[in-house]
């Protein structure tokens, strides 16, 4: 039986560079990621987090994997602040950029060790990868409220 | 009309779209919208549950059919789906697509469900997997800055030779 795993596909008008940065720049997430934002040093064996503009820490991980602007891994994800999902332990999430048409097809993948993580980022991921989308093509995000 | 109660849920894919449940209503339902976003393709509904329902391709042709089950404007939208269009799939048992349409802050989130009678097998289920997101990104990109992006696609080759292996062998019948 294969691991709980969530694969999310979206396409956005931009080029791979661009995408790259909206995923891996401190600000950029802030404005797409409802209250929080990712913070790394952004290169192989760094710590990675994502953090409510508040201070709490929301998830930790490490960049497994950084190979701009095309994959990025990050490992040992642990969600903080859920003790029931904390308690799954790490997962590992995979984003994929590639270029098809006018398009950059970005699909990730996350791999977890139980459902209550899977069902957490199955719900996330499309909103937060629907925001980045839009503030991509339009300048805005779709959605400002927090989650 | 199809035995809802035996078909389950096997691909769901959601969006988030900068727009009213009016407009996204609309892009589903006219073929003025479709064409945009569905790889040129035009939908053609009899506006009411019991309906018919065709998705054409540019030249008139039927490529998937069905009935609707259920037409509740700006809420829902769900059609029996039968892939006349390629010889191939036009054996297979038809699927329900149900598109479900809610206010989600000052947004609407677009909820795509993929339901099938039947224990199909994952290489088919990736035709829909890798066509979903390419469909349904260029729906948003058209309500959102007024045109979809061109996207290479075909459907997966695992996915063809699964089709036929399931044709062949009838699974749904057993």
């Amino acid at each position: 039986m294969s691991k709980p795993s969530f694969v999310y596909v979206t396409y956005i008008r931009s080029t791979p560079e661009k995408v790259w940065e909206a995923l891996t720049t401190q600000e950029f997430t802030r404005k797409y990621w409802f209250g929080a934002s990712l913070r790394s040093e952004w290169k192989v064996g760094s710590d990675w987090k994502i953090e409510f503009d508040d201070g709490r820490i929301a998830d930790t991980g490490k960049i497994v994997e950084f190979d701009p602007p095309k994959r990025l891994v990050i490992g040992n994800w642990q969600n903080q602040f859920r003790p029931e999902v904390k308690a799954e332990g790490f997962s590992t999430c995979t984003i994929e950029l590639e270029v098809t048409g006018e398009a950059v097809k970005l699909t990730i993948t996350h791999v977890a060790q139980g459902p209550k993580f899977i069902e957490a980022v199955s719900g996330g991921w499309p909103k937060i990868m629907s925001n980045l989308k839009s503030l991509l093509e339009t300048g805005h995000v779709a959605m400002e409220m927090k989650v | 009309m199809a035995d809802v109660s035996k078909f389950k849920p096997n691909t769901v894919y959601v969006t988030y779209i900068a727009a009213t449940p009016e407009k996204v209503w609309q892009a589903l339902t006219s073929a003025e919208f479709t064409r945009q976003y569905f790889f040129g393709f035009a939908i053609d509904v009899e506006p009411k549950t019991g309906g018919d329902f065709f998705i054409r391709y540019p030249d008139g042709r039927v490529h998937i059919s069905g009935k609707v089950l259920d037409w509740t404007p700006l809420r829902r939208f769900s059609c029996t789906w039968l892939v006349e269009g390629m010889a191939e799939f036009a054996e297979l048992p038809e699927c329900i697509v149900t598109y479900d349409i809610e206010q989600a802050g000052e947004a609407v989130r677009l909820t795509m469900t993929e339901s099938h009678s039947w224990d199909i097998p994952e290489t088919i289920l990736a035709g829909g997997r890798s066509g979903w997101p390419a469909i349904l990104s260029n729906l948003k990109s058209v309500l959102e800055i007024g045109k979809p992006m061109a996207i290479k696609m075909e459907p997966p080759q695992e996915m063809i030779e699964a089709v036929k292996k399931a044709v062949a062998t009838k699974p749904w019948l057993k």
